[in-house]
């Protein structure tokens, strides 16, 4: 009885279920995949009319008119929005990200931690209590205490600062983007530091470096990769990032977007599909013209966070490898 | 050459000097980088402070369940929105909690070949994708097809925002499990899949349920997919065919009125969100993280929102 039973089970081959489970967790971890082909060609087909209608010229056209029968669309100024808005976002959100990231990782674990647990909160809130925070509060004092002055001192020489304050423009919406990539770059700077080998800032401490000094000599040029990485990762959320933006931008459209100051009204890729989306008829131009800006969207976002995860990647197995040796 | 007292003292002089300067400089950055620390948190202290304060006074009974007044009154609440963000959440979670389970196990278990290695940078991607974007791609996949919004396009949209983040935290948890688990399971002669199941999930519990809670948290405040698929309504959630309403949106709508009273009711929704949200994220955070001797407390430390 007891032989048959052994004979009978099938020694070395998987039992049937087994399979069916690993076809489960295939089936599931090709499901991603699945999506972003479908995506792609969903979004490809559906904003075909655009394309057939303008070619490529839809990327570098500047009207936006969605008026029944004088429908004509291009996406350029709201390319122009995304990309300034962004910049500038980095511009002021990176520096502060790697000193926050600078801080932490040298700051004792019990200051450290409660630190960068504060500033990952900042990622917590929702989008759109930022749009809320920033359009009551915020921009109230951001145009008191820093436009104003700024237009006061150089509205007449720098064009930039031209344009008469209003706070829903280009420069809010930046720092309110700023003020959402912090927690991204910080977190993923603070990782990259943490990577440099202990020798090495010991071995620029011996040198008698100053703190300072020793970020100099050991942490930057070892953590460059990475904290490029970082910040690419940051400009990733600023470009697909939508409510605040919305909330904050000012919202205007076509040519008017496209603006030389930093104080008037401008669009972003993801606030005009925002604002947009629901009245435009799909019968129209104006649906797939939609469809086409978000479809250029996804290919900046993709690009900037494909390089972004290939340089952090290649950082942290640096580290790896240096750990192990 | 030797070096007379004379010398010493010009080197000393030199050295001061130089050291003085230096230290100037560290000292300075010092303070530049504090305060960047400083900087970074006065948003989240002034967000928390105006959300509380501006919200606490348009909380009530009423305004917590009754559906909205007219447009400007200032009457009626947001009891339509609370219960169309729990029931979005939960359908959400329905789709996406298993998908990206089962593909956190594929790439845990069945990781070590081409396949998953593609499928782990792709999901990474996946997840910066603008949320927008999914929006759009789940406007076009049910709304389009069906003909009407839906409240499964929106619970779809959110799923496809929530499964990456799943299956990232689950697969770093389940690596987590000592292999020597699996071999004593698999020398027991446990199929694979009771092991997974039974043996290596309940080792790696408490990680799964953090991630799980904290996708969560991150899909309850996202509502630019939820323009396009659920709409926002005034009504109370009746059918799956018709638009429903949800805290980010109505805030989102509250906002764009020109009246005080719409601005105070908006306060006061994103005082629910922000209990809700920051309820869930906290509590989760601070009951595993202090857990004694819980190995997901470094996960969880790190931060497993998919910021590694």
């Amino acid at each position: 009885m007891r032989k048959e039973l052994l004979k009978s089970s099938k020694v070395g081959r998987r039992p049937i279920s087994d399979k069916i489970f690993r076809i489960g967790a295939t089936a599931a971890g090709v499901y991603v995949l699945v999506m972003i082909v479908f995506l792609t060609f969903q979004l490809i087909s559906e904003s075909y009319p655009i394309w057939e209608e303008n070619g490529l010229s839809f990327i570098t056209k500047t009207e936006w008119n969605a008026v029944e029968g004088r429908e004509d669309f291009g996406v350029l100024p709201y390319i122009f929005g995304t990309l300034v808005t962004s910049a500038l976002a980095m511009a002021i959100g990176v520096p502060l990200s790697i000193g926050i990231a600078m801080f932490i990782s040298d700051a004792p674990a019990k200051i450290g931690g409660p630190l960068g647990f504060l500033v990952e909160l900042l990622a917590a809130v929702p989008s759109v209590i930022y749009g809320l925070w920033g359009l009551f509060v915020f921009r109230v004092y951001f145009v008191d205490w820093v436009e104003k002055p700024l237009h006061d001192a150089f509205g007449d020489s720098i064009w930039i600062f031209s344009g008469n304050p209003f706070g829903l423009d280009i420069l809010t919406a930046s720092v309110i983007l700023a003020i959402m990539i912090i927690p991204t770059v910080s977190a993923v700077s603070r990782e990259v530091m943490k990577a440099v080998p202990q020798q090495q800032k010991e071995a620029a401490y011996m040198l008698g470096a100053t703190k300072w000094e020793m970020f100099k000599l050991a942490v930057f040029p070892y953590s460059k990769t990475g904290l490029i990485g970082a910040s690419i990762l940051g400009l990733g959320r600023a470009v697909g990032e939508t409510m605040a933006v919305t909330m904050l931008i000012g919202n205007a459209t076509g040519i008017n977007a496209i603006t030389s100051s930093f104080f008037k009204p401008s669009q972003t890729m993801s606030s005009i599909i925002a604002n947009e989306f629901v009245e435009a008829s799909p019968a129209s131009l104006h649906l797939p013209a939609l469809i086409g800006v978000a479809l250029v969207l996804l290919i900046i976002a993709i690009c900037i966070n494909v390089v972004a995860h290939i340089l952090v990647t290649r950082m942290l197995k640096v580290k790896e490898g240096a750990i192990n040796n | 050459m030797t070096t007379t007292q004379q010398r010493r003292l010009e080197y000393r002089a030199l050295f001061k000097q130089n050291v003085g300067k230096r230290l100037a400089v560290d000292k300075a950055v010092r303070i530049i980088i504090f305060s960047c620390v400083i900087i970074a948190i006065i948003p989240l202290g002034s967000i928390l402070v105006e959300v509380f304060k501006n919200g606490i006074t348009a909380i009530s009974y009423e305004f917590l369940t009754e559906v909205p007044g007219s447009i400007g009154s200032g009457e009626g609440g947001i009891g339509p929105a609370i219960q169309g963000t729990l029931i979005i959440i939960g359908l959400s979670s329905m789709i996406g909690v298993p998908i990206g389970v089962m593909s956190g196990i594929f790439l845990s278990e069945y990781g070590d070949n081409q396949l998953a290695r593609t499928i782990r940078f792709f999901n990474d991607v996946f997840m910066e994708f603008p949320s927008i974007v999914l929006g759009i791609f789940a406007f076009l996949m049910i709304v389009l097809i069906l003909g009407h919004f839906s409240v499964w396009a929106g619970a779809f949209a959110l799923s496809l925002i929530m499964f990456p983040i799943v299956a990232r935290t689950t697969e770093e948890s389940l690596k987590m499990v000592p292999v020597t688990y699996r071999e004593a399971g698999t020398a027991l002669g446990l199929k694979k899949w009771v092991i997974t199941f039974r043996i290596v999930i309940s080792g790696a519990k408490s990680g799964m349920i953090t991630g799980i809670l904290l996708s969560v948290s991150r899909i309850g405040g996202e509502t630019a997919p939820l323009i396009m698929t659920i709409l926002g309504s005034s009504q109370f959630f009746s059918s799956m065919d018709v638009p429903m309403d949800a805290l980010p949106l109505r805030i989102w709508r509250l906002s764009l009125l020109p009246y005080d009273s719409a601005q105070l009711q908006g306060w006061g929704a994103a005082l629910v969100l922000i209990i809700i949200i920051l309820g869930i994220n906290l509590g989760v955070r601070y009951y595993f993280a202090n857990k004694k001797g819980s190995i997901f407390g470094r996960l969880i430390k790190q931060g497993v929102s998919g910021k590694k």
